[in-house]
């Protein structure tokens, strides 16, 4: 995996004609075939930034580039580049799924290609459809079709807006697993998510976008162990009435019931760890029968910067 | 693969896309107006035309052939150019040809190239149908295939236009219904305008639409209501305006990115 960036995004901003802002100052690079997923509330811009590499909104100001055209001035070469699967399911219904692959790659500028057109649908589990209208299938087919359509043009980097919005558990394992077939292929993949599980599970970078900055970008494991928080929870035998000065050094707290002491910390920083918290309560003579720790997913972090974001403007 | 000059696939995609949709609604889009036309074949031409004399030698039912085909062009043509892109719109679809590397002169020449194929293909057909029931000359058949071609083209641009900037679909139907429909009524499509008060022809040679019909029943039967050149001019003049609208709404966006 090559670490040039695919993608470049710098100072872009965007504001719309009704006023809205809905991006201010975007900067951001993409890594040739990475995973990365944007997360953001609904809102948020995530939309807005996707649609302005793709061609279907104009930038405001800043600039993009796309492996290292311009996106206005070199508009023929970087969309060649890129497919975009829609958060819509917007496509032909009457059509066939063939008949709109075959479209679909005519359009992006590249002769016919059955060959590739098979490989796509087979991949897809599609291959059996091809000569069904769109019209008559599933859901979870129709967005097969989307993102069929999305590949047929063999782009090296993939836009997925929201893949796996109202999608059954089984379709959502299904899409995972293409995600990687395609990384594995050498496509960069960009998503955006609301779903936290979505994005813990296969990107290897996520971005936080809330009203249209981008707050945090980090690598993925980085991100978990810098601000993942570890949560260790002892069942006492007998109740306390409030928490020994001598365990005051790792501010444990004491639960409402005066059973639990829960010691809170983070995953990165294990200075004054468990056991010599442990080993303090053995000496005090606090007895537990019982023990469990909890590490704090994407979602809690999640929740929490937004949740910062919001109350620090 | 290096960048493409000019997307010739991307515009072949629309254009076969859009006229197979044309294929697939052969019915509404070819048979009805077949026969619309021949039920006024039937009033116009059977059963009042018997009764009306001849217009400069020519049997009324043949005069009124070329008006007719006319009348059909405006408004498939706009309905066929203003539909591809509207409907792409009302769907979203639209976000596939907008992400596409495409400019908008190849979407305009495939979404007005295919309307356009289909108006010409729709008034030969009528042409056709014509001739079953009245005796029809052509005198100048290069000149009534160019009328033919730049009307069709003309009013496919128009439609197209409409297309883009309709938001909803009365408003689709209400250019073709409140302005082309009388328009193409009161421009000479069943009548001479020698036949109206001499006030009336003045006022009728502003009307547009009198010399793009004048223009194809002179390439008909080499009598015109106006000058040949100056249908020709016209037409040409329309042609440049809906070309020159469509380039200032590219300029702005149109419409269709914010």
């Amino acid at each position: 995996m090559s670490m040039s960036p695919v993608l470049s995004i710098a100072g872009l901003t965007k504001t719309y004609d009704s006023g809205l802002q809905a991006l201010k100052k975007i900067d951001l690079e993409i890594n040739r075939g990475e995973i990365f997923a944007l997360l953001g509330p609904n809102g948020a811009g995530k939309t807005t930034l996707i649609n302005i590499v793709c061609g279907i909104v104009r930038p405001s100001t800043g600039k993009v580039t796309v492996a290292g055209h311009d996106i206005l001035r070199d508009f023929r070469a970087t969309r060649q580049k890129i497919g975009l699967v829609p958060q819509e399911l917007a496509t032909n219904m009457f059509e066939t799924v063939l008949t709109e692959m075959t479209y679909s790659r005519g359009l992006f500028g590249y002769p016919a290609s059955p060959a590739h057109l098979e490989k796509v649908l087979r991949d897809l589990s599609l291959w059996e459809k091809r000569n069904d209208k769109i019209m008559t299938l599933s859901g979870g087919m129709k967005r097969r079709v989307m993102i069929a359509k999305a590949l047929a043009h063999e782009p090296e980097v993939l836009f997925l807006d929201e893949p796996t919005a109202g999608v059954d558990v089984e379709l959502r394992r299904d899409m995972w697993a293409l995600v990687r077939r395609l990384r594995e292929g050498g496509v960069t993949v960009i998503l955006t998510t609301h779903y936290i599980e979505e994005a813990e599970e296969m990107a290897d970078r996520i971005g936080v976008i809330t009203k249209g900055e981008l707050i945090l970008v980090e690598d993925k494991a980085t991100l978990l162990k810098k601000l993942g928080k570890k949560q260790l929870t002892l069942h006492l035998q007998e109740q306390l009435s409030a928490v020994p000065i001598e365990l005051a050094e790792w501010k444990v707290q004491l639960s409402p019931s005066g059973y639990e002491l829960i010691y809170v910390f983070d995953a990165s920083a294990e200075r004054k760890g468990i056991s010599s918290l442990l080993q303090r309560m053995g000496d005090l003579g606090i007895v537990y029968k019982d023990l469990n720790t909890e590490q704090s997913s994407l979602e809690d972090i999640f929740v929490g910067l937004v949740h910062e974001n919001r109350s620090g403007t | 693969m290096s960048a493409l000059a000019f997307n010739r696939y991307g515009v072949w995609a629309i254009y076969r896309f859009e006229l197979q949709r044309f294929a697939r609604t052969l019915v509404q889009s070819l048979i009805t107006p077949v026969i619309s036309t021949s039920l006024y074949f039937v009033v116009f031409g059977a059963a009042i035309g018997s009764r009306m004399s001849d217009v400069g030698g020519v049997s009324y039912g043949a005069f009124i052939v070329p008006g007719l085909i006319m009348l059909t062009l405006f408004s498939e043509s706009i309905s066929n150019g203003s539909f591809g892109i509207y409907i792409q719109k009302f769907t979203g679809t639209i976000f596939e040809v907008l992400s596409a590397p495409v400019s908008f002169v190849e979407v305009v020449t495939a979404f007005v190239g295919a309307a356009a194929t289909k108006s010409v293909i729709l008034g030969l057909v009528i042409l056709g149908t014509a001739k079953l029931f009245v005796p029809i000359e052509i005198q100048h058949p290069v000149w009534m295939l160019a009328f033919l071609f730049l009307t069709s083209s003309s009013f496919s641009l128009l439609g197209f236009i409409l297309g883009l900037w309709a938001k909803g679909w009365e408003q689709l139907s209400i250019v073709p219904m409140l302005i082309v429909t009388p328009l193409t009524f009161l421009g000479g499509a069943f009548y001479s305008i020698d036949m109206l008060p001499k006030t009336w022809q003045t006022i009728a040679l502003f009307n547009p639409v009198v010399y793009l019909i004048s223009g194809f029943r002179w390439s008909f039967y080499g009598q015109a209501d106006v000058d040949v050149v100056a249908s020709l001019a016209a037409t040409l003049a329309f042609f440049g305006l809906c070309l020159f609208t469509v380039a200032w709404i590219f300029r702005t966006g149109y419409r269709l990115k914010n």
